[in-house]
């Protein structure tokens, strides 16, 4: 290779000292970009850090919260009930999403496809604050309380436009020629569009499905009369439930010193929640992999 | 064993463009039977009619006779009975790329219900001494993936993959325009070993393969098929002038 770039230059000495100032401008750029697209995330979790870490002890993550006034006390039962809100909403999401982005990549060539399509894009917009309104007429109003079911509702349906998409658009990456290969052993088109395309683009689904899990987990708005939050520990899915995101909004609108520092440990502890279960789930989905797969 | 095909008045379209008109041919049972012919004369559509992977494009269809063996592929069956009987090997190889070279291989089986570990286990390893690639890749054949292997060894597993259904016929649509000359010498090999126990139609570009590998020849022109002899008659003495021209490289 240096050899060449030194005869290129006795050829012709100021085209290759263009291209090498150029390259090293273009270089310059897109290193300076990646930066800046990291920045605030680091930015963001560095003020998080010097925030809240302070306030993050054992009590924290196992006690419930001490009435307003007293100091101590934790969000453990938030932590728990983000969890089983998030549970029941991937439950609930994930099924439906990638069923629908399945029939509009391999069926949904026809009219009732651009329906589906062009609902789903919609439903992406629609401001989350509406989507806890329609759960609550959905789930709230015909339950006759607040409950965890109704805030994991409010989640799924913010997750299936997301998924539904990303997972179309994956299954349209897989060529044709493998769909083919598997009609030519004579698999079915259903054990087809199963076994072949949906678990060639595996990975690319799991990417969809963390993108919505990751947006929808730090969601507040559709929680707000849906799981409405509790003080206390609940299990029950049809029961109010705490969710950090509403624990950290009450207690920062609060006018309590140890509340707001709390409020800043809770935040902490959902953005390492959710990055520790995107991790996780790209680990467990990367070790089927096998080698050279793409 | 291999069983003869029988084509009789076969017609096909891509929506309203005819592709094939009253095609009439026969292909010996454990015999390779080569199609040539200019790009886009069908021949891949001839091929790709005879286990109806013509329909899968949309708004395709094909009519007329097909019998392979004592089965009607037009009548009575579904196409799916039909493509486990009527292997395929495509044009570019088209392994499954998430799927290890065991899988591949198992894939066929596997996907239609069979459960028996300790069979497929043999199976597989049959299959990929019969497509001449097992010794390049038994000590992987778990742990990397159909696409980690080169292009020569992709389409000698895929013809793996298709001879493990054990079907009775291979078609196989330009298996080697993709590959280099030593695969493709690694892939002709193959098909005169595959012979004794498939019936094979091959579509080729390269009039030189054909010759090397078939026992018989058929000449297709804008979607007819223009002569159908034994492979030393169609090279030596066609009948058709426009046999002559073609293979002397007069046009196409």
């Amino acid at each position: 290779m240096a050899n060449h770039h030194e005869n290129q230059s006795m050829i012709a000495p100021s085209i290759s000292l263009r291209r090498r100032g150029m390259d090293f401008l273009v270089t310059c750029a897109a290193g300076g970009a990646v930066v800046l697209v990291l920045l605030p995330l680091g930015a963001v979790f560095g003020y998080l850090v010097y925030k809240g870490v302070g306030s993050i002890n054992l009590a924290f993550l196992t006690e419930t919260p001490k009435p307003p006034g007293e100091t101590g006390g934790g969000m453990a039962n938030a932590i728990a009930g983000s969890s089983l809100i998030l549970l029941l909403g991937s439950l609930v999401g994930v099924p439906v999403g990638i069923g629908a982005g399945v029939y509009l990549a391999e069926y949904g060539r026809n009219r009732l496809g651009n329906l589906i399509r062009f609902t789903a894009d919609v439903l992406n917009g629609v401001p989350s604050i509406i989507v806890g309104i329609v759960a609550y007429g959905l789930v709230v109003l015909t339950q006759g309380h607040f409950s965890a079911l109704a805030g994991g509702v409010a989640l799924a349906i913010m997750m299936i436009p997301t998924i539904t998409r990303t997972t179309e658009e994956m299954l349209l990456l897989v060529p044709n020629s493998v769909r083919e290969a598997a009609y030519g052993l004579g698999v079915p088109r259903w054990r087809t569009t199963l076994s072949i395309t949906l678990r060639t683009a595996t990975s690319g689904v799991i990417t969809g499905v963390m993108l919505a899990f990751a947006r929808v987990a730090g969601e507040t708005a559709p929680l707000l009369f849906t799981a409405f939050g509790n003080q206390f520990w609940n299990w029950k899915v049809n029961q109010p439930t705490a969710a950090l995101p509403l624990q950290i909004f009450t207690y920062a609108i609060s006018p309590y010193d140890d509340w707001h520092k709390q409020a800043w440990a809770g935040a902490l502890i959902l953005i390492i929640l959710i990055v520790f279960s995107v991790s996780a789930v790209r680990f467990v989905a990367s070790r089927g992999m096998l080698k050279g797969a793409n | 064993m291999g069983v003869g095909v029988k084509v009789e008045k076969l017609n096909a379209w891509y929506g309203k463009s005819q592709a094939l008109y009253d095609i009439t041919m026969q292909a010996q049972a454990n015999h390779a039977t080569a199609l040539i012919g200019p790009s886009g004369c069908g021949k891949s559509t001839f091929v790709r009619c005879l286990n109806r992977m013509h329909e899968t494009v949309p708004d395709a269809r094909a009519d007329g006779k097909v019998l392979v063996g004592d089965l009607s592929v037009y009548n009575g069956t579904t196409a799916v009975q039909i493509r486990r009987r009527i292997g395929m090997v495509f044009q570019k190889p088209n392994p499954f790329p998430t799927m290890s070279i065991y899988d591949n291989v198992a894939a066929g089986l596997k996907l239609n219900g069979f459960r028996d570990h300790h069979r497929l286990d043999e199976i597989v390893e049959r299959s990929l001494k019969h497509a001449a690639l097992w010794d390049e890749v038994k000590d992987t054949v778990r742990k990397k993936s159909g696409a980690s292997l080169s292009g020569g060894q992709q389409q000698r597993l895929c013809i793996a993959r298709a001879l493990a259904v054990e079907p009775e016929v291979l078609l196989m649509d330009e298996p080697c325009s993709a590959l280099d000359p030593i695969s493709t010498g690694k892939i002709e090999e193959l098909i005169f070993q595959l012979k004794e126990k498939y019936t094979i139609v091959i579509v080729t570009h390269n009039m030189q393969q054909a010759s090397r590998v078939a026992e018989f020849t058929g000449f297709f022109l804008l979607g007819r098929l223009i002569e159908f002899d034994k492979t030393e008659k169609i090279f030596t003495t066609p009948s058709d002038k426009r046999t002559e021209d073609y293979i002397t490289g007069r046009f196409g």
